[in-house]
């Protein structure tokens, strides 16, 4: 009785202790954690972590914070890949594998859910956080508090599906979660909620950033900065948040029903009793398509600004560009359907939205002839961003087309449900999204530390990813057409596993190219002194972010630059203007760091974890200290201060910010915490 | 991708026109990447070279107007299939069509024969060359229901009836199964179909029949008990009107079932 009132329904028992794959994992987890936190402490970095980064409101640095959450979820989904792909390749006839079913479905579910949810949106969030606001000449966000927020909901959320590992399961509902399979009759313990409440916080944390982007994008433009003469990052940056902010609503309420269907016994998606299951794909894919677009539209940003880097020109078609980036978010929103055709809704419905989805391979089409004019009587540089740039064409090209196959309702009949979708949306994602974060990650990591990134390694990075993936996806493909469906943990099928064989060959090699960029990342650090870059400018590029020393002072510009031209940084040297800022200076007003969005993300986690394990009082306990912390915040009125015209003309020349690197970056900081 | 049906063999078809109709434009890009990648390499300084070159009114008209084109034809084609293929169109035939009720359980299959008052779990024996028309629904969580070889699967769902129609060209031994992830059972969803000639059918008929084992209400809720792998079992009579009462026990949705109760307490049971 007093257990329950305590604990809700977590017991001992919830811990997996007598299963040895999840109890390494853990283990292992643990281990790591405990040395870099010791690691921390024995080189005494506490306070330096806590005064400079965590407590951050420096859209740079939480932008680098987002990069890491990115990079640490990409490990963990990834882990869940490779025993996915080794289940499946040794579970033919009398094999069963190494996974019983409720251990490999949840896999699946929280494989999907962390590269969508934590790992694809962290990534170019992370990206789009420390780029924006340089690219359109602000010194931060809107609302920069709020970005903290935002980060420290998107990382508690992280964290609570990290915990599902030790404490209780996850979801075995698949990442989208289907009632009635996700109702309570058909999955009564924790998973579900966990998925649920992940997915709801985080998504918070999304539509907050979305809300400060947008408002970022269209307040804090430099003087002069049209819409049509902000860089095609931005654009897809603003698309993006209007599509976070129309859509991510949508996934709360649906989220929100099935909460009220699993906690108070409702019925809006249950069998029975009034429910309507139906309701539930409709409702997730109005939220869903739209976020494909989400994570897809920034990796077409940072194509544009790539390929037109490195092939020395300017970018071909920049107003076709923006047009096709409104064209597929409007597009985006009229395609729901085509996830469950075979609903059977009828030839109207369904051929309607099989020829809208066909539709929007049209502006995405002149997109992919933008880049190839873009290239077209170009001098192209084969950098590793570029790389990444060529190798998302081909492969998009392909994962496009198969998409459009999809879109047919009459070959989906088919198709749906099969290794030919799991295959296509592989196809776009690791081919579309994830090569073209890779791509951004690489330009725009110099601007972010000063150094660039070893490009022997970033090469070799490349080329096993490229191969990997190809490996990996494409017998998934054949599969589909052999009839092999999805999610499953055994087949009787000897045909089907020499291609399931090369497709773990596939992932193996993919690993490696995971491996090659840590030791990319190891390698650069090493070498940062000669790989460093003192003009800030290091790939002679043409936007604004480049016009700031690398990395930048932390209020970006000393003086904010007036725009004249599309590509105003490359207009700027065309014409000798200086883009150095130079005396006399003026005060620059600056938000001061606080810690309160640490707090929040803490209370975010206890919250989380308590009402999945129904642990009454201390959600009731949380959700108290989290209005008392906003009215805390709320009644701070020592939030900001100005940073004096000497200090600006300080850093400015001692900091030839280029040479000094970080330090001048890290003195700026001191300041603020001395106000 | 070897069809058995006229359904089957129209997707087939459909697949490698669209497939071709797209390779129009997937191809030449693919060609046009390595190419332009090639010819203006930084290393080659006899190539044309113009950086502030960023637009032509030429190259917009045709790079919108091909994918265009490309996808007004891709979209009648797919107006015309969806049509013709969709999944309750009945399929001409001089032969009467055959009805059959096919019901998801955890995890198996039931067929029921109606006008032939038999039932199968597991096992579908269909005459080749016959109009097959299944009513299809859920006893429990969505499935998906599908003969790759025949052709189109549908969802199946509870207190929802879809409607399928298939055929079998010849005689043949097929493989069914559910697509749509179900829990633990999933993997094991499947179900072999038998298309016979027309006379053999009628023979399977009458010799189920002879069989006296009756598919009744208690028998039916000792089948949703969720054990696997199901083995096939024929059922010489059914209780009348069974499918209608699955449809209706979650249609109506006022009275909690005894089977819903049923399957929670397994659900927890298995936990």
């Amino acid at each position: 009785m007093y257990e329950t009132a305590l604990f809700g329904r977590l017991t001992l028992s919830a811990i997996p202790y007598t299963n040895p794959i999840i109890m390494s994992a853990v283990g292992f987890s643990a281990v790591l954690g405990a040395l870099i936190l010791g690691w921390i402490t024995r080189q005494g970095h506490w306070g330096y972590l806590w005064k400079e980064w965590l407590t951050s409101v420096d859209h740079k640095r939480i932008g680098v914070m987002y990069l890491i959450l990115a990079a640490i979820m990409l490990l963990r989904g990834f882990a869940d890949a490779l025993l996915m792909r080794f289940q499946q390749a040794f579970s033919e006839g009398a094999a069963h594998g190494f996974l019983p079913p409720e251990h490999y479905n949840q896999i699946f579910s929280a494989h999907g859910t962390i590269m969508i949810i934590f790992v694809a949106m962290p990534f170019f969030i992370g990206l789009m956080n420390v780029v924006v606001p340089l690219q359109i000449g602000a010194r931060d966000v809107a609302f920069p508090f709020l970005n903290s927020v935002s980060f420290w909901m998107t990382a508690a959320s992280a964290a609570l599906v990290m915990v599902s590992l030790a404490v209780g399961d996850f979801s075995q509902a698949g990442w989208t979660g289907y009632p009635p399979l996700s109702e309570t009759q058909f999955s009564p313990g924790p998973g579900v909620d966990y998925w649920i409440w992940s997915l709801q916080l985080g998504g918070v944390g999304t539509l907050l950033t979305g809300v400060n982007f947008f408002v970022t994008i269209l307040k804090m433009r430099a003087p002069g900065m049209s819409l049509m003469k902000m860089p095609v990052f931005t654009w897809t940056i603003l698309v993006t948040t209007v599509l976070i902010m129309l859509s991510f609503p949508v996934l709360t309420v649906t989220l929100l029903l099935l909460t009220l269907d699993r906690y108070l016994d409702m019925h809006f998606f249950t069998n029975g009793m009034g429910g309507n299951q139906m309701m539930f794909p409709n409702l997730l894919w109005i939220w869903g398509h739209p976020e494909v677009y989400i994570v897809l539209l920034p990796a077409f940003g940072m194509f544009s600004e790539v390929v037109s880097t490195f092939s020395r020109k300017k970018l071909f078609g920049y107003k076709s560009m923006v047009y096709a980036t409104i064209a597929i978010a409007f597009l985006s929103f009229v395609v729901w359907l085509h996830h469950f055709f075979t609903m059977g809704a009828g030839a109207d419905v369904n051929a309607f939205f099989g020829i809208a989805t066909g539709v929007i391979a049209i502006p995405t089409g002149v997109k992919i002839f933008n880049w190839l004019f873009t290239m077209y009587r170009g001098r192209i540089e084969f950098t590793t961003p570029m790389l990444w740039t060529i190798g998302f064409i081909v492969t998009f090209a392909i994962g496009g087309m198969t998409g459009v196959l999809l879109s047919v309702p009459g070959a989906d009949f088919v198709l749906h449900n099969s290794e030919f979708l799991v295959a296509h949306f592989h196809n776009t994602l690791i081919g579309g999204v994830l090569f073209g974060y890779f791509a951004g990650f690489s330009y725009w990591f110099p601007k972010m530390f000063g150094f660039q990134l070893d490009e022997k390694w970033g090469r070799r990075a490349f080329w096993a990813w490229l191969v990997g993936f190809y490996l990996a996806f494409m017998p998934l493909y054949a599969l589909g057409f052999m009839g092999m469906s999805r999610r499953m943990v055994h087949y009787d099928n000897p045909a089907w596993q020499p291609y399931l064989l090369v497709a773990l060959a596939g992932a193996l090699v993919i690993a490696y190219g995971i491996f090659c960029q840590i030791v990319q990342l190891a390698v650069s650090i090493r070498n940062r002194e000669a790989l460093r870059d003192a003009t800030g400018d290091i790939w002679n590029s043409h936007s604004l972010e480049w016009a700031v020393s690398s990395p930048p002072p932390f209020y970006n510009f000393a003086k904010i630059p007036h725009v004249d031209a599309l590509d105003q940084f490359a207009y700027m040297k065309e014409n000798g203007i200086n883009h150095r800022a130079e005396a006399p200076f003026a005060p620059i007003h600056m938000p001061r760091n606080t810690g309160v969005g640490v707090v929040m993300g803490a209370i975010t986690f206890v919250f989380g974890f308590a009402i999945i394990w129904h642990m009454w009082w201390i959600v009731m306990a949380s959700s108290l200290a989290m209005v008392a912390t906003v009215i805390y915040r709320a009644s701070d009125e020592d939030v900001d201060y100005m940073l004096s015209a000497e200090e600006v003309a300080r850093i400015e020349s001692g900091g030839s910010a280029s040479t000094a690197g970080g330090s001048s970056y890290l003195a700026g900081h001191e300041l603020i915490t001395q106000g | 991708m070897d069809p058995k049906g006229p359904v089957a063999a129209d997707e087939k078809h459909l697949i490698f026109t669209a497939l071709g109709l797209m390779l129009i434009v997937v191809i030449p890009v693919i060609i046009m990447t390595f190419a332009f990648a090639w010819k203006y390499r930084a290393g080659n300084k006899n190539a044309t070279y113009t950086p502030k070159w960023e637009h032509s009114h030429a190259i917009e008209l045709v790079v919108w107007t091909i994918p265009t084109v490309i996808i007004i034809m891709l979209g009648t084609i797919v107006w015309k299939s969806t049509h013709a293929l969709t999944p309750e169109k009945p399929i001409a035939s001089s032969v009467k069509p055959l009805v059959i009720e096919a019901v998801a359980m955890d995890w198996k299959w039931l067929f029921i024969y109606p006008e032939q008052g038999v039932a199968t779990v597991n096992r579908l024996v269909i005459p080749a060359k016959t109009p097959i028309t299944f009513h299809i629904t859920s006893d429990t969580v969505m499935n998906s229901f599908f003969i790759p070889r025949l052709g189109s699967q549908i969802y199946a769902m509870a207190g929802m009836q879809t409607e399928l129609n298939l055929l079998a060209d010849k005689p043949g031994t097929y493989h069914g199964l559910n697509t749509q992830f179900s829990g633990e059972g999933f993997t094991s969803m499947h179900f072999s179909v038998h298309a016979t000639y027309p006379q053999d059918f009628q023979d399977w008929v009458a010799q189920t029949k002879t069989g006296g084992n009756m598919l009744d209400a208690a028998r039916f809720r000792k089948l949703e008990t969720p054990d696997e792998p199901a083995a096939p079992i024929l059922f010489s009579a059914v209780q009348p009107g069974l499918f209608q009462s699955i449809l209706r026990k979650f249609a109506g949705g006022h009275e909690m079932s005894a089977s819903n109760q049923n399957s929670v307490s397994l659900a927890q049971a298995q936990k």
